[in-house]
């Protein structure tokens, strides 16, 4: 057993959610929270760290009740949080099409998608909410696709059954956030949000066994300072970073989560991760991000390699008879339609026999020559148009007349701190919203469901349990000289004058480069207990090496890029480590987990419910992480095993 | 490929900047412009230079974060493209680059090729929103929308922000940004109450902020990496004369 890496420690359990019918839990919630007068909000005072779909929604909605809010985010602008990145669309249980979608399937989806490893309250209550999202995101102004009728449009996304989908083009996060953003901007001209923009949480403050507050550093000035509240809301987004090459923006990062973590908060699922399979490959050791290319690809496009190992003919000169049409070969129902993992594992599958194509042999084709014979060019362009001038842009390479290249790349991260149905961490008035949390999507994240869950958590659910909380506040004033704001300065302090004294010769990048490689090869689309063990060591000898080499020019008190991205990689380290340990304590696989070891005869995915159907929460540990088990219980939909042969 | 580099180094918004020349001959004709500077910072790191700062997040042309003037070019030669998807290939080896950060009235430079946005922001928070409190909405179909009106009003929402329109103008007006939000909610039935004063407003938080006039030369629309056009700025005018005309 992995047991030499962590210890086990007491079971936890959420209490928050109420007992019941399912569909009745969060009406139940709400009306047994207690509220606070609205002449008493305004002694309030909430944090919420990120602008992006959850915390500026979570803002602006708390700031429109009467909150004082301070929020914050690294970015220029609020506008810019890497939410607005998101292409496809936002699911929500409208039933528009008179298609049979209910709450009800919104629900049963989104559980089975995930591999039955989310709680079912939880995932409930986002299906309900889901339809108040659409209504406000419209009146807002949101830019919603519509029909010549002038109804909203929807569409079928990543293999549902029913068309559920809203969007906004290609650009759904870009108008959700916009959405959001400009709700939050009008509290702040109504001066009940006070926006902090280029400023990063460094570091989170208890007092008394409560989240009161933030050490921040202005990154502009590098001046450090402390906001005190009474409560502290972290929707500081995913981790896929870890990896170095992801389609995240460059700046995310888990540092405020990692820093909650390490004063107390739970950390759950950290192994469950989204690879996304239609992402344009690696071009060489400059590259900086990996660009996603929209999933719609694949109901047209065919994926193949070349039968031969290490053929390097252009895939014109290659014949039909020596081509692979892998998927469709081993997934007859289903062929290149297979599930987001699937088809990453078996392109990954390929390019280890030695088939890959493209720099590197990393990369297998996705050729649209069929589709442009039997629809027309015509037809293809206007379907995919944009992708196709995207991927030229970025590649050099027509893919007219070039079948396409593509890998799987790391997209969404499900896991993250723990928190209950109240959305509060184990550390009393700290709580976590958006892809920061690990509570709706299980093992696997549907698609259009993430901007779903931001904007839930933020709009809806937040402002309706965080009440409870504040209930019992305002809270004894914390002043500059508490022992708490005190140590937590000095933590910030000692860290930037180590990076910046530190006598190093390499670069920071250069370090997350190595790490993102070893995560990749170890605790990416295939997981083993050899590789795992041994990406720990490897971890652990580079965290070693970049403490003793790393170098960072510059001074603390300036706008000094090296110095940001110096902090989150050192925190990316212990994170890759707990990663790995969750991994391989996970001895099953599911959702975006697979471990070798646990597979069917197919080469499918084996869960483990007797053994695994349970919450890892991790407790930071100085020597070993402590893990809490939460059990999951099934008691609406039955857990079973997918098939797409 | 082999490049020189002229690119402004500027401490910080106090102290004067120059242009400073470097030379880099092992750039990937696949790197993205970024990607260079990238490569330029790990080599200016490991001298124990300061490495240049520029501002950039998705890489993927809509976050609106990444910027520069590259010979005197808002985003580059690449039409419709923002900088971090400018790829080097769309240059020449030996090539001579210039890279400055925008430069505009209204957007001090902080430090080499970053520079101070917001206020864009203080324009929207002038009334660039439909104000609709959370909980307050009607079902979603309870207002239809002409699909024309919605889809006019998507390609005005396209706008991420970024300056190029700024730092293009001969003025350093920021009055297709102002447009594009007035245009995008003016467009739909949600954001006809507010109409009127939003564009007195956001009008009035424009001018505050130092940017310019319009000069009608275009050449924001010909920056614009969303290739957003002149009309929102037409509409803008429009709305604007309306609304003083009812407010006097």
């Amino acid at each position: 057993m992995s047991t030499d890496f962590y210890r086990e420690g007491e079971p936890i359990a959420d209490t928050k959610a109420p007992a019941g019918p399912i569909s009745e839990r969060w009406e139940k919630r709400r009306f047994s929270g207690r509220l606070v007068n609205p002449a008493n909000r305004r002694k309030l005072r909430v944090i919420v760290v990120g602008t992006g779909l959850a915390g500026a929604s979570a803002a602006a909605t708390l700031g429109e009740l009467g909150y004082r809010v301070a929020n914050y985010c690294f970015q220029d602008s609020a506008r810019r949080a890497h939410s607005i990145a998101a292409q496809g669309g936002i699911n929500a249980a409208k039933n528009y099409r008179n298609d049979g979608d209910s709450v009800h399937r919104l629900f049963y989806d989104t559980v089975k998608g995930g591999d039955f490893r989310s709680r079912e309250s939880n995932v409930h209550r986002l299906a309900e909410v889901s339809t108040e999202i659409i209504d406000q995101c419209v009146a807002q102004g949101v830019p919603f696709a519509r029909e010549y009728g002038g109804l909203l449009d929807n569409r079928s996304f990543g293999g549902a059954q029913v068309s559920r989908t809203f969007y906004a083009r290609g650009q759904t996060g870009q108008q959700l956030l916009l959405g959001a953003y400009q709700a939050l901007q009008r509290q702040v001209a109504a001066g009940t949000v006070d926006l902090h923009t280029r400023h990063e949480m460094l570091e989170l403050v208890i007092a008394d066994g409560k989240a009161r507050g933030i050490v921040v550093r202005d990154l502009v000035t590098g001046e450090i300072s402390t906001e005190i509240a009474d409560a502290v809301v972290l929707a500081t987004g995913g981790y896929g970073n870890v990896f170095f090459l992801s389609t995240n923006a460059k700046g995310c990062n888990v540092t405020a989560s990692w820093r909650a973590h390490r004063k107390g908060a739970y950390f759950a699922n950290p192994c469950y991760t989204q690879i996304h399979p239609t992402c344009i490959p690696q071009s060489g050791e400059h590259q900086s991000k990996l660009t996603l290319m929209s999933e719609s690809l694949r109901n047209d496009g065919r994926v193949w390699v070349p039968k031969r190992r290490g053929d390097d003919r252009a895939p014109g000169d290659i014949p039909e008879a020596e081509r692979d049409y892998y998927l469709e070969r081993r997934y007859p129902a289903f062929g290149n339609l297979v599930p987001r993992d699937i088809a990453s594992r078996a392109a990954k599958m390929v390019c280890d026999e030695g088939r890959g194509v493209g720099p590197g042999g990393l990369g297998v084709y996705l050729d649209f020559a069929d589709a442009i014979k039997r629809l027309g060019k015509k037809a293809v362009e206007a379907k995919y148009g944009n992708l196709f001038d995207m991927y030229e842009r970025i590649t050099g390479e027509n893919p007219y007349e070039r079948p396409m290249r593509i890998y799987p790349a790391v997209h969404y991260t499900m896991g993250g701190l723990w928190v209950d149905y109240d959305l509060s961490s184990n550390i009393p008035g700290l709580f976590v919203t958006g892809e920061a949390n690990f509570s709706d999507h299980g093992a696997n994240r549907l698609g259009a469901s993430a901007l779903m869950q931001g904007l839930s958590d933020g709009y809806f659910v937040l402002p309706n349990t965080i009440s409870d909380y504040l209930a019992d506040g305002p809270f004894e004033p914390l002043g500059e000289d508490h022992e708490a704001v005190v140590a937590a300065r000095k933590e910030v302090d000692d860290r930037i004058a180590f990076f910046l004294n530190n006598d190093g010769d390499r670069t920071v990048d250069s370090f997350h480069r190595e790490l993102g490689k070893i995560m990749w090869e170890y605790c990416g689309m295939e997981r083993t207990d050899e590789g795992l063990r041994k990406a720990i060591g490897l971890i652990r000898g580079l965290k070693d090496e970049f403490y003793r080499r790393v170098k960072v020019t510059g001074k603390a008190e300036e706008l000094n890029q090296q110095l940001e991205k110096a902090g989150r990689v050192a925190d990316f380290f212990e994170l890759g480590e707990l990663m790995c340990i969750d991994a391989l304590h996970r001895t099953e696989s599911c959702g975006g987990h697979f471990r070798a070891e646990s597979q069917t005869e197919d080469g499918e995915a084996k869960r483990d419910d007797e053994h695994f159907s349970y919450v890892a929460a991790w407790e930071y540990g100085e020597d070993a992480p402590v893990l809490h088990k939460e059990a999951l219980e099934f008691e609406y939909v039955k857990p079973t095993q997918r098939s797409y042969k | 490929m082999k490049l020189s580099l002229r690119i402004w180094r500027q401490p910080d918004a106090d102290t004067p900047g120059k242009m400073v020349s470097y030379e880099i001959d092992d750039v990937s004709e696949d790197a993205s412009f970024l990607e260079m500077l990238d490569v330029l910072n790990e080599r200016l790191i490991a001298e124990g230079e300061d490495p240049v700062a520029f501002d950039h997040d998705c890489r993927e042309g809509i976050c609106g974060a990444c910027s520069l003037m590259i010979d005197g070019q808002a985003h580059g030669p690449q039409a419709a493209t923002t900088t971090c998807q400018l790829h080097m290939r769309k240059f020449k080896d030996g090539d001579q680059i210039d890279v400055e950060p925008w430069r505009a009235g209204a957007f001090p430079v902080i430090k080499d090729l970053v520079v101070d946005r917001t206020a864009f922001d203080r324009i929207i928070q002038a009334g660039g929103y439909i104000s609709a409190p959370t909980g307050t909405a009607p079902d979603a179909h309870a207002v239809p929308v002409p699909k024309q009106d919605a889809d006019a009003a998507f390609s005005a929402a396209a706008c991420i922000g970024c300056g190029a329109c700024v730092a293009a103008c001969p003025n350093g007006s920021g009055m297709l940004f102002m447009g594009a939000k007035v245009a995008h909610l003016g467009l739909m039935p949600q954001g006809q109450p507010e109409r009127h004063t939003r564009v007195l407003g956001m009008v009035a938080a424009h001018d505050e902020a130092g940017f310019g006039g319009c000069t009608n030369t275009g050449e924001c629309a010909a920056a614009c990496p969303k290739e957003i056009g002149l009309d929102v700025i037409g509409r803008l005018n429009r709305d604007f004369r309306k609304a003083a005309a009812r407010a006097a």
